[in-house]
């Protein structure tokens, strides 16, 4: 194991500075928020961490024009608390307590919120970051609408740190409704219920599984949700409460067991879960939006395998997000991704010497 | 014809029908413009291929013989960005208009790149469902257009653009080999190349399926015309509306020369001595969109409304519709010739930058009617001239850049939905530094390092792939191979 060398920067400019060295040094380099998902993806030992926790500020809040401007090693947990003085909501869900800016962009974590206002994809407007070779560059902007030239944003969610050092974001934001309310219910046929959900038109926010329970939020004027709640209740029965259960936007993994993401389009539900209850594991997460993740405690390798054949037939993947790392050695952690030799390509543009987390992502990119 | 475009020809009618394959000077000038009619280039050749492996097979031919391609869809594109090459070849995807399937359960609809946007809300109706994006050319425009340009429309201020409603696409690479970026579920692992490829216009390669997200109708729709004194008055309401929390499906802006122009070709009876109207459009359940009507009445009130409409069956709204969405077209009526601006600003700045623009206007003599999507500060100037008298188109070119140059100083963008194309390539970068080019290049260097897929097109200097130093250079084969001990 070499020794991790730790860069503490607290603006872009050091970043960039840090960057360079490690070029000049033939470094390999891992950015990293609050590290609470550090495990993710494949396991990197790098010469140098990047730990970007001091640049923790938020930076602007424009409520007038419904964005927010922050740090990528700000908490998720603190521009919530700001934006919220204002009645506004940065519509992502913090899956992992003490979640940062920069990590929930690398990941592209997402909870329910995603049904109605996407992932961290959608919602990230403008983007600063440092390139492989210590290049400062920005993309987008501060305006939600805007399509001068590429969105290298886009690129930069969900990339695992392995194209550049992402140490600035603005987002859209969301207005925070007049009221929240879930419907809950254990129903006979889950996947039914579901269907039934997300046809309605009472507009639900979210709609999320925790095992045989189906949770639907609806978010608006307070005559608004109350009037809808009783639409999904009347559909599928069940009690209205306006708080959310305790299970709501979490991971259902424990420490030492196995998660895994599963996508799948909407009529593969049935049978995703049948495969699910078939190799014991734990389901939770957006059923509604075709995104679920599931907990497997032993036997990885062989319900892997069985989950990925039923999330195909829906056009679906599996992608083990953290595990044990003698799991993660013994599977293939991203499973097969269309397109690989392009995003080679675009890899070995943004980051020729493979030095940004080299090997965490698909394909070992 | 360059041997280049000669031997991409040959190869065109070995797969592609002869009527697809055109080489007749007149033919050719029937393609030679989009939308923006005065840049004109005669194509090299135009090929109308039935499907996405012709289509392949021509474009691996352009890459073979280094010959630049040109994808065009309906060519209605406002910056000029299917404008052809005169040494290249033009791929039209006119003749690929299937709509594979709609599939209901799964909220989704597989097109063909030549599919005319409104199309695809027509097939998914019948299910109870849309898709969402809707420019305002959406009886024309096709969606393999849509994907390259991120188009937006009235309504994308609650839905989203383009790129938030287009899952996966299958897409012919510059080299002409075929892959599939994204997928139907959500989340498709690897880096988000489709995220890339929307809002490219077309310099990455061309689409030839796409697979679009269906979104449910909503039970009830109320769409609002209201009448106001000033600009500054609609803007405050617009302003008091957002901060609420309410959001609108859409709020539209026109001032008092855009209603004039409108009224003059379509009589839409918008509310007389108006100094600005707003057509807003609530969506949703019945009791919500009640409940937001009431709100949006009363802020508008407050902020100086005189006169407020409301429209519950679809023909009154298609009558308040009509003067919005006919007001590119209906300028004609007040000028012979107009430029189509298109830039955005943070919308709490809309009250200066609207002063402005009428500064601008008074001290040019160049009048200006503003038509925009008020609701996320994109701005529709239209700049009206005189071709015909001279010094007129010069000094309208000279307004139309300097409302960029506002919108930029505001922190907006240089455009919101009509892309960069040919016209504002030279404006990149004011709105981007060298840097911040030369980064988004990296993307067209993985995608297109040949630099045939719509040259001269978004960028103002192209980028040379592979001369940085050290380029290619240290790439870890045995790493690539997921061999992770390397470490
Ligand atoms: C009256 C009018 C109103 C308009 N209103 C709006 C509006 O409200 N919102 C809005 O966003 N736009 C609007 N537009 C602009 C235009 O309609 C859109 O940009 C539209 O998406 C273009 O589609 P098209 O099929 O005509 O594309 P084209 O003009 O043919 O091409 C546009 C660009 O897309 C590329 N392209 C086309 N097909 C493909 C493909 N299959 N793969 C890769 N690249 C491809 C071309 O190379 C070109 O760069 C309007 C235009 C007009 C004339």
């Amino acid at each position: 194991m070499t020794t991790v060398a730790v860069a503490r920067p607290s603006t872009t400019a050091e970043v960039a500075e840090v960057l360079r060295d490690a070029a000049a040094r033939g470094h390999t380099v891992v950015p990293t928020g609050r590290g609470t998902k550090l495990s993710w993806g494949m396991p990197v030992e790098p010469d140098v961490l990047v730990d970007l926790s001091g640049m923790d500020r938020v930076v602007d809040h424009q409520a007038g024009d419904l964005i927010v401007v922050a740090e990528a090693g700000a908490r998720l947990a603190d521009v919530q608390a700001l934006v919220g003085g204002a009645r506004q909501r940065l519509a992502l869900d913090e899956t992992v307590p003490g979640a940062s800016i920069g990590g929930t962009i690398a990941t592209n974590a997402s909870g329910p919120q995603r049904l109605l206002a996407g992932t961290a994809r959608d919602l990230l407007i403008g983007v600063t970051v440092v390139r492989a070779d210590g290049v400062v560059a920005k993309a987008g902007g501060r305006v939600v609408k805007n399509v001068a030239g590429y969105d290298v944003g886009k690129l930069m969610v969900g990339s695992f740190g392995t194209l550049a050092v992402v140490t600035e974001a603005v987002f859209r934001l969301h207005p925070e409704p007049e009221a929240r309310r879930w419907v809950s219910v254990e129903p006979d046929d889950l996947p039914d219920a579901v269907r039934a959900v997300v046809h309605s038109q009472a507009a639900p926010w979210a709609v999320e599984v925790d095992g045989g329970t189906l949770s639907v939020l609806l978010g608006g004027r307070t005559d608004g949700v109350d009037a809808r709640a009783r639409t999904i209740a009347d559909l599928v029965g069940g009690d209205v409460s306006s708080t959310a259960p305790p299970w709501w936007g979490t991971c259902p993994w424990a420490e030492g067991e196995t998660g895994l993401k599963i996508t799948f389009l909407l009529s593969g539900l049935r049978d995703v879960l049948a495969a699910a209850a078939d190799v014991g594991a734990r389901v939770r997460g957006s059923a509604g939006s075709g995104v679920v993740h599931a907990a497997v405690a032993d036997g990885v390798p062989d319900a892997l395998a069985r989950l990925r054949e039923a999330a195909a037939r829906h056009d679906g993947t599996v992608v083990v997000v953290d595990a044990p790392p003698e799991v993660k050695a013994a599977v293939d952690v991203w499973g097969p991704v269309p397109a690989l030799d392009l995003m080679r390509r675009v890899k070995r543009e943004f980051d020729p010497d493979h030095r940004l987390s080299p090997g965490r992502f698909v394909g070992g990119i | 014809m360059t041997p280049g475009v000669e031997a991409v020809a040959r190869r065109a009618r070995e797969v592609v029908p002869a009527d697809g394959v055109v080489d007749d000077p007149a033919r050719l000038r029937t393609y030679e413009c989009d939308g923006l009619a005065h840049y004109r280039v005669v194509p090299a050749l135009v090929v109308i291929p039935e499907d996405a492996d012709q289509l392949a097979a021509v474009v691996r031919a352009c890459a073979e013989h280094r010959v630049p391609f040109v994808a065009r869809g309906s060519g209605t594109g406002l910056s000029g960005g299917a404008l052809p090459h005169a040494e290249g070849v033009l791929v039209v995807t006119s003749r690929m208009r299937a709509i594979r399937a709609v599939r209901r359960d799964d909220q989704r609809a597989v097109v063909e790149p030549g599919v005319i946007n409104l199309d695809v809300t027509r097939a998914a109706t019948p299910y109870g469902y849309y898709y969402a994006p809707d420019p305002s050319s959406q009886q024309i425009c096709s969606i393999g257009g849509n994907v390259a340009e991120n188009s937006g429309g009235a309504h994308c201020l609650k839905y989203g653009f383009t790129t938030n409603h287009v899952l996966a696409a299958d897409f012919v690479t510059a080299d002409g080999d075929r892959v599939r970026l994204g997928g139907g579920a959500p989340d498709s692992p690897g880096y988000d190349l489709l995220g890339a490829v929307v809002g490219s216009e077309g310099t990455l390669g061309i689409v030839t399926e796409v697979t679009v997200r269906l979104v449910r109708l909503p039970e009830e729709v109320r769409t609002l015309l209201v009448g106001f004194g000033s600009t500054d008055q609609a803007g405050a309401a617009v302003s008091a509306i957002i901060a609420a929390g309410v959001v609108p499906a859409a709020i539209e802006m026109m001032d008092e020369l855009a209603i004039e122009a409108a009224e003059e070709a379509v009589h839409c009876g918008y509310p007389e001595g108006a100094g600005a109207v707003l057509v807003i459009e609530l969506d949703g359940p019945a009791v919500e969109v009640e409940a937001e009507y009431a709100a949006v009445e009363r802020l508008c009130r407050d902020n100086g409304a005189f006169e407020q409409r409301v429209a519950t069956d679809p023909a009154e709204r298609a009558l308040i519709w009509k003067g919005r969405k006919s007001a590119f077209a209906a300028v004609g009526r007040i000028s012979p010739d107009y430029i189509v601006q298109d830039g955005v600003i943070p919308r709490t700045a809309l009250p200066q930058v609207l002063a402005a623009i009428a500064e601008l206007s008074a001290t040019s003599g160049v009048r200006v009617a503003n038509v925009f999507h008020a609701g996320d500060g994109n701005l529709h100037p239209l700049v009206l001239f005189d071709e015909a008298r001279p010094g007129e188109a010069e000094a309208a070119e000279e307004v139309s850049g300097a409302i960029l140059d506002l919108c930029i100083s505001h922190g907006g963008s240089i455009t919101g939905e009509h892309g960069v194309g040919m016209d504002k390539a030279k404006f990149m970068p004011r709105m981007y530094d060298e840097a911040d080019l030369d980064t988004m290049q990296l993307v067209r260097c993985a995608f297109d390092p040949q630099s045939i897929a719509n040259p001269g097109k978004v960028f103002p200097t192209p980028r040379l792939c592979g001369e940085v130093p050290g380029r290619h250079k240290g790439a870890h084969p045995a790493q690539e191979a997921g061999l992770a001990e390397v470490f």
